[in-house]
Formats: C-alpha cells, sequence, structure tokens
C-alpha cells in the first residue's frame, strides 16, 4: 500500500491511455509524458503499460508501507526519500516507513512515480487511467487526496530481491534524463486545415515565440502570442482530433490538445506536434514559452522507431540484470 | 465524391467521405467503419467516425503513413458491396422545461413559439444520431425541426447537470454527464447515456434512429427511482 500524506496539486493514476473507445465518445485519458512513464516502469521491471502515479507541480507526500523499489521520472519536482534528496531515471530501493516527498519544481511539471509490481487497481475500459471529467478508472475515478490508501500488486520475493539488488548495487541501471528545456523548439507537422490559414499566420506559426497561458491543463494548452487566422472565416464540421492537434478558435489563440482531449473538435487544425515532442509540452508550465519548427511527417515517423529502438535496447538490459 | 485520405498527425489517418452532411454520406460511413471493424487489421488500434470523416489511428511501428493509406484504400473499396448495419430506433423520454429545461422559454421566444409548441415539435421529429462524440456517449442528432432552431449561448455554462437535453443551432443533443457546455438546455432524460460498466459504454450509437417522448415530472422521478432500485 501507498499512504498519501499530502495529496498534491494534482496527482492520478495513469497508464498509457483507454484506447478503442474514442467511438463511443471515450477519451485517451493516460501519462501526459508516455515517454517518462514507460522509462520509470521498465527501470523497476514493470510492463511499460504498468499504472504511475502522475503528479504535477506541487507534488504529493506518500508513506510506503512495505519494501520495495521505485523510479521516479519527468519533470524534476526536488523529490526527497526522507530528509534526503532522492535521484531521478534510476531504481532506487525504498524501505517500509519511508516518505517520498515535494519541494519547488526546478525542471518540467510532471513526474511519473513507478513502483515494483505497478498500482493496483481496477480497469475500467481496459486500461487504468484516470478519466477525472466521467469519475470512473485510476483511484475511485478522482485525483489522490490525504488518507488515501492505494494498493499495489505484489511482487514476488525473489524477483523484489534481483530489484533490490540492483538499486543497491554501484552499477544501477540508469538513462540519461530526457531534456526538458525552458523554451522548447517542438517539432511540428502541417494540420489538416494548415492551407485554410492566410499566409501570414502560416508564417508565424514557425517564426513566433508563444507563451503557455494560465488555462492549461491535462486536456489541453492555451497558447498566447500573436493571433493566428484564416484566409476567409470557415464553419468545419467536428472531426476527429488526437494527441498534439493544435487548433485555432476564432480568436486566433492556438490550443495544443492533450491527453484528456476531446475526441472530435470543431476548429480548424493548423498543425500536429510529433509525437516524439509531446513530452516536451506536457512538461511546460503556464509562462514557458515554446517555439515550432516543421517536420515532415516521414521524418516525425522515422523519429518514433529510432526512439523505440532505444527504449528497447534498454529493456533488454534490464531484463538481462534481472536474470543475472 | 471519391475518399481524401490526409495524415492526422504521425499516428492516424482522417478520411473524408463528403465536405458536407447528409444521409448518403453517413450511410457510407456507418458502412465503413463496420467494415473497420470487422476485417481490423493488428495494426489500427482503432476508428473513430465523425460527421463526414473517419480517423484510422494506427501503430507506426506496424506501418507507416503511405502504406496504412493504400491498405485503407483497398479495403474501403468494398464499401459498396457491404451492407448497412441494422438500425435501432430509441427512445429517450424527457421531462420538458422548468428547472430542467432552463432555456425553453429563450428557444421558443427565439423562434416567435410558445413553450408549448416547443415541446410538441421536439418531441414530434424523427431524428438520428450522426456521431458521438464530445463528452462519453453524447449523442449528436440531426432531424430536428429548423422552426425550434437556436444559437449556442453566448458564454459556455461551467456546469450543465448530467441527461440535460439541449440544442444548439438545427441539432439536438443529450449531456451524458456533467460538463461545461454552451447548448440551450429544454428538458431532462432519466436515461443514462453513458454506461461505462457496459461492454458498449454508449447507449446509443451513430445510425440510431432517435424519438423523444415527453413525461412529466412525476414520470421521470419515478424513472430515477427504479433505476436506482435497479443499481443497488
Amino acid at each position: 500500500m501507498l499512504k498519501i500524506l499530502k495529496g498534491g496539486m494534482l496527482t492520478s493514476v495513469q497508464d498509457l491511455g483507454r484506447y478503442g473507445f474514442q467511438k463511443y465518445g471515450v477519451i485517451v485519458s493516460g501519462a501526459m509524458d508516455p515517454f517518462a512513464h514507460r522509462i520509470a516502469n521498465l527501470l523497476v521491471g514493470n510492463h511499460e503499460n504498468a499504472a504511475t502515479l502522475e503528479m504535477s507541480l506541487t507534488g504529493p507526500s506518500i508513506e510506503f508501507e512495505t519494501d520495495t523499489c521505485i523510479a521516479l521520472s519527468g519533470g524534476d519536482l526536488s523529490p526527497r526519500l526522507d530528509d534526503r534528496p532522492c535521484g531521478m531515471w534510476r531504481i532506487i530501493a525504498v524501505k517500509k516507513g519511508s516518505v517520498l516527498s515535494f519541494g519547488a519544481p526546478k525542471k518540467g511539471c510532471r513526474t511519473y512515480l513507478a513502483i515494483a509490481g505497478g498500482i493496483d487497481v481496477p480497469e475500467v475500459m481496459h486500461s487504468k487511467s484516470t478519466y477525472l471529467r466521467a469519475g470512473i478508472g485510476g483511484f475511485q475515478g478522482r485525483a489522490l487526496k490525504s488518507g488515501d490508501q492505494v494498493p499495489i500488486n505484489s511482487v514476488d520475493s525473489q524477483r523484489l530481491a534481483s530489484l533490490l539488488k540492483a538499486a543497491n548495487s554501484e552499477q544501477h541501471w540508469q538513462i540519461p534524463a530526457i531534456r526538458y528545456f525552458k523554451e522548447p523548439v517542438v517539432r511540428v507537422m502541417k494540420g489538416r486545415q494548415f492551407d485554410l490559414f492566410n499566409a501570414e499566420s502560416q508564417k508565424q506559426l514557425f517564426n513566433e515565440l508563444f507563451t503557455v497561458g494560465s488555462h492549461s491543463d491535462r486536456m489541453g494548452y492555451r497558447l498566447e502570442g500573436v493571433p493566428l487566422s484564416l484566409e476567409q472565416p470557415t464553419e468545419l464540421l467536428s472531426e476527429p482530433v488526437s494527441f498534439g492537434s493544435i487548433q485555432v478558435p476564432p480568436d486566433g489563440n492556438p490550443i495544443i490538445l492533450m491527453a484528456d482531449r476531446q475526441t472530435t473538435g470543431g476548429y480548424p487544425k493548423i498543425g500536429q506536434v510529433a509525437s516524439i515532442d509531446l513530452p516536451l509540452i506536457s512538461q511546460l508550465k503556464p509562462g514557458d514559452k515554446i517555439r515550432f519548427q516543421e517536420i515532415s511527417l516521414e521524418d516525425a515517423q522515422q523519429r518514433i522507431i529510432a526512439q523505440e529502438q532505444q527504449i528497447r535496447q534498454l529493456k533488454l538490459g534490464i531484463d538481462l540484470k534481472m536474470e543475472e | 465524391m471519391s475518399l481524401r485520405f490526409t495524415p492526422l498527425g504521425d499516428q492516424a489517418i482522417i478520411i473524408e467521405f463528403d465536405n458536407t452532411l447528409n444521409e448518403e454520406v453517413q450511410k457510407r460511413i456507418r458502412r465503413a467503419a463496420e467494415l473497420l471493424d470487422k476485417h481490423s487489421p493488428s495494426w489500427i488500434v482503432e476508428s473513430v467516425p465523425a460527421f463526414t470523416t473517419i480517423a484510422v489511428f494506427y501503430n507506426p511501428l506496424a506501418i507507416l503513413y503511405e502504406d496504412a493509406k493504400t491498405a485503407l484504400e483497398n479495403l474501403l473499396q468494398q464499401i459498396g458491396e457491404a451492407s448497412t448495419p441494422l438500425t435501432r430506433i430509441l427512445e429517450i423520454p424527457v421531462c420538458y422545461g422548468g428547472a430542467f429545461g432552463p432555456d425553453l422559454e429563450f428557444v421558443a421566444a427565439h423562434n416567435g413559439l410558445s413553450a408549448e409548441e416547443v415541446i410538441a415539435l421536439h418531441s414530434d421529429g424523427d431524428y438520428a444520431v450522426a456521431m458521438i462524440g464530445f463528452a462519453p456517449g453524447f449523442p449528436f442528432i440531426t432531424g430536428m425541426s429548423e422552426k425550434i432552431a437556436a444559437p449556442r449561448k453566448d458564454s459556455p455554462r461551467l456546469r450543465i447537470p448530467e441527461r440535460s437535453v439541449g440544442i444548439a443551432g438545427i441539432q439536438t443533443g443529450v449531456y451524458p454527464i456533467e460538463t461545461p457546455g454552451g447548448w440551450q438546455l429544454i428538458g431532462r432524460t432519466p436515461l443514462r447515456l453513458f454506461q461505462p460498466e457496459q461492454e458498449i459504454p454508449s447507449l446509443l450509437k451513430a445510425g440510431d434512429k432517435v424519438k423523444f417522448r415527453r413525461i412529466s415530472e412525476q414520470q421521470y422521478h419515478d424513472w430515477e427511482e427504479h433505476r436506482h432500485a435497479e443499481d443497488s
């Protein structure tokens, strides 16, 4: 069990999302930074889709009720284990009664906590992700708060022993942290309605600096900057959207659709963030700046494949170590 | 119109069937959605039908855009031969007006009608579900009389009670869960349109025919009580 001493700003159970139900209007949800989520799981020997805790900006305080292993990944919210700073992007042994807490956000804004065995919540529509608005999935369909007792799957003692050995070894596995920049250059493909925008707006998308607005959350990031406009006002029929679609409502301020986006949208899409760069956006806070750079579809897909190969290598390395 | 394929990012394709909404395109979309469900190759993650488009989400580690597009083109060539799935007819009971339909008077005044006339027109139409989207189980329903059309609210309500029945333009729909929203609310149904515990979590699906039936407040409460008794 994990005992939640303090809930933090928004701490929720997430996996890689709920697929297959968008046709019924059910949003995908899932980790905002899927890369960080997957790595944290792999580091503690979990399946990459196992449920983790996603913690935002002001982290929670969590007491561990068993000896176990954890990994933290994603944004750096100054994690501490008892009274010492706690490392990230590596496996860490935790003693029963230890308390994990967080301080000021140093880099990024979302941290993932994976725990050996994974968080044990029932699947709803094949996923453990929390769907906050519908109040389903995750832990009782809501964000965690103080007093919650969050169950974790048990790990057999032999496996736990190998994990603990790995955590305490000098050569524990660690992967280079993803670099979350304060002012990232994010690669973007032209959107389906790119051609409906006027020539100036088409250029501005790739030349101007945008600021993350205060109403940015798991559903969407609202950007402020030079307003983008269509060549002529056009009413579109709602059509499906996806993680990273950049749509532009009539006020001209682009919205990047994120993990909790609706399944369909009626605003024209000027661009689409390359999947590989979505974590850069998920880690931005209101007030942070962002720049877009064009990428082709072919290039974006090749980069997904290249990243997958890196992740597979990491997984192989860990599997080998576990067998030692 | 021939099918138009465009990428929706690096993990999805949008297939456009037409650029205006009509019965023929809706039929073709239903057939296509059925074909995709039936023959779903392993690289398809899921497909999402909308008014005049279907999005096919795919796994780029299994197939790249051009190949996925060709495969979909080939599969959808069978669309002419595919049968249209059976049409279901569902009745949605609605308690109109009062606290359940705070905008009924606005819709009436906007159209120079009485509230009673709006109710009569709304509960008399033959409707069809054009798409499920916006919120889980939320049906965009076509077929409403233009005589009771009304624009969305200038600023959306922050909380619309679940099961509210609303009007936006010439469309009508039902909010299955509490969400913010801008539709004009004319009543409420005791039916649960989103049922997450069911294998198919949406009561309605695209293509369903729908009728609205007027019920009294007493009938509404009886229905709710009955449902709670069933749930417990």
